[in-house]
């Protein structure tokens, strides 16, 4: 969405449609005895939220972009296998058999906690629930209708007798907990925000700080072992005059290994320094970056998660109790939120019970309760015209599950022939902090004229063809008028 | 979910959600705030709720302590390049399994008599303690 325009919801705006009490939710198939296929439930993975991407029916996550990974795998599998052919048998046979035994374990050590940390959830936050957003709201101090977006809102709370200010998250529709951070890269709120590392490919926060840092540690020894081994094993073979360019002809591979290593690690060793030190003082890259505890800001701050013992610090950071995974991946959607088929194609849409309208002064007042989502459906519209509504149709949201609206009923009542329909889009809404498109679709069936109203966040529209795929969320609302 | 919960939840309207938030004053540990809120006071009495409340926040510290136990816990987990995790049920998994059989506890004995339902936090990522306050009426249509 290229343009963004802020509407600030007021529940109070419109009359009070009347609102008929929630009834059970409807089967499937409901008052025309249609038996309708029930889909299979889908697991939470399927349906999240952020950039993320997942194998194995959500036991592997990793970032959307997968950054530099493969790189970082090629040149950890390239070096070590290169090692493993060209240097061990010489060194084995002219020093100890030892060379190949530590070398393999610091190789497994790598390769394992390269994987953890890519695969493993760094500690994002599920995205708050529409009631809770909605509640946080309320406790907000609201300045009224306003067309541009809101300050940032920030909330102060007392951490070690240190004011630490949080800070609310639009896409998450929350107050960020401390040392939350959200990255725009996966577009999620991670705890303990370290940093995205490209070369792993994913986020590092609280759940896979520890894997991180095993990683780079057991790098840094994976690297300089491989160093220290192909210059011995070159000073060996360069012995007695033959001269260094013979000594490489002989094994190439330890050339490319030479360069790779002596490039790299340098930089490793400085990283794992670095963690060390971040490890020791209880700090994230992200606050140290940004200075939070610098005092730069300040006199007396002073690091308020940090245990002022080094031990206790690197204690907590690695040895804690691993934290729960808190997306569950593996979950199901709860029934009333999952997908139900309804044939959309020419055959005419189910009556919504929950739905009224009234004829209000001239104009047609629709009152939807949120019933259904659909998703992976196209609805082939023959569409004949578009009927040319006002560009912004009055819409308002009243609670998060009810949508109304409100619009001149001449212009509705289009002659068309039967059984087509017509679309066309209504305004742009904000219900909560999202933004949604609303389209008002028409059915003109021989006996009776049908109406949908369609609240979606993104759509595509090829020709007469208003498809929606299948990680779209869309609610259709179903209304139908004589 | 015990059936009369199921039957309550199919039957009664929810009236509101009130929603128990996080406490950091002790940092980034997992605590909520013990503050009763006023939509539950004609509903259940205030020391039950900090009762429960209090109970919740033991159980979440006990989860995230650095004891010696999970301190070996971790020395051996680095040791195995973490793989452990893999195989092994963690401290915090089984203490949140606690958690969930004390808050079932506590809706059947406590809450749903009181047209209340407690949802364990760990199905809102641990943000909040959601509390469901359902309509007062009969459980006739």
């Amino acid at each position: 969405m290229k343009s963004r325009e802020y509407q600030q919801i007021d529940p109070q705006a419109l009359p009070t449609p009347v609102r008929t009490p929630p009834h059970d939710h409807p089967q499937a198939g409901g008052g025309d005895g249609r038996k309708e296929p029930r889909r299979t439930p889908r697991r939470k993975w399927e349906v999240f939220p952020g950039k993320n991407r997942f194998f194995c029916d959500g036991r592997i996550m990793m970032a959307r972009q997968s950054g530099v990974f493969p790189l970082t795998l090629g040149l950890i599998l390239v070096t070590s296998g290169l090692f493993f052919i060209f240097d061990c048998p010489f060194l084995v046979k002219h020093l100890t058999g030892c060379i190949p035994a530590i070398g393999g374990v610091l190789f497994v050590f790598v390769l394992v906690t390269l994987l953890q940390t890519s695969f493993t959830d760094p500690g994002i936050l599920p995205r708050a629930t529409p009631e809770e957003a909605v509640d946080v709201e309320r406790q907000i101090d609201d300045t009224g209708n306003t067309s541009y977006r809101p300050p940032p809102r920030t909330k102060e709370v007392l951490i070690n007798q240190q004011v630490i200010k949080l800070k609310y998250c639009f896409t998450c529709k929350m107050f960020r907990p401390p040392r939350t951070s959200h990255c725009s890269l996966c577009d999620n709120c991670v705890e303990r925000f370290d940093h995205h590392c490209p070369w792993v490919g994913n986020c590092v926060g609280k759940r896979n700080y520890r894997f991180f840092y095993t990683f780079i540690v057991s790098l840094s020894f994976l690297t300089a072992f491989i160093f220290g081994c192909v210059t011995t094993h070159l000073a060996l073979r360069a012995q007695g005059g033959k001269g260094l360019v013979f000594a490489l002809k002989e094994s190439p591979g330890s050339a490319v290994e030479l360069a790779i290593c002596f490039f790299s690690v340098w930089s490793i060793l400085g990283l794992s320094g670095f963690h060390t030190y971040l490890v020791a003082s209880n700090l994230t890259t992200n606050e140290d970056i940004k200075g939070s505890w610098s005092g730069k800001s300040g006199e007396g701050v002073t690091n308020p998660y940090s245990h002022k013992n080094i031990f206790i610090n690197c204690c907590s950071v690695l040895c804690a109790p691993m934290p729960p995974s808190l997306i569950d991946r593996r979950g199901l959607v709860p029934a009333e939120e999952s997908a139900q088929t309804s044939g959309m194609d020419t055959e005419r849409p189910k009556l919504n019970n929950k739905s009224e309208m009234n004829v209000v002064g001239g104009s047609l007042h629709l009152v939807f309760d949120v019933q259904e989502s659909c998703s992976d459906f196209s609805l082939l519209l023959n569409q004949t015209k578009t009927v040319p509504l006002p560009a912004r149709s009055l819409v308002a949201c009243y609670s998060p599950n009810t949508v109304s609206v409100c619009f001149p009923v001449s212009e509705c009542c289009v002659k068309v022939t039967p059984l087509c329909a017509v679309f066309q889009l209504l305004s742009k809404v904000c219900i909560d902090h999202a933004f949604y498109w609303v389209w008002l679709v028409v059915f003109y069936g021989v006996h009776q004229a049908q109406l949908l109203v369609c609240l979606h966040q993104a759509y595509i529209m090829e020709g007469n063809c208003l498809s929606f795929n299948k990680s779209t969320e869309i609610t259709v609302f179903h209304c139908s008028f004589v | 979910m015990t059936h009369s919960l199921q039957d309550m939840r199919q039957q009664a309207a929810v009236a509101a959600k009130v929603f128990v938030q996080r406490d950091y004053t002790s940092g980034t540990m997992c605590q909520f705030q013990t503050k009763f809120p006023s939509e539950l006071e004609t509903k259940i009495d205030k020391q039950q709720f900090e009762e429960t409340i209090r109970t919740l926040n033991n159980l979440y510290a006990e989860a995230e302590k650095l004891g010696s136990q999970s301190f070996i816990e971790g020395c051996l987990a680095c040791l195995t390049a973490y793989t452990v995790f893999l195989c092994m049920e963690t401290h915090y998994e089984k203490v949140l399994k606690k958690i969930a059989k004390y808050i079932q506890e506590q809706n059947d004995k406590i809450y749903a008599p009181r047209g209340l339902l407690l949802t364990d936090p760990i199905e809102r990522g641990l943000r909040v303690i959601e509390i469901t306050i359902y309509e007062d009426r009969s459980f006739t249509r």
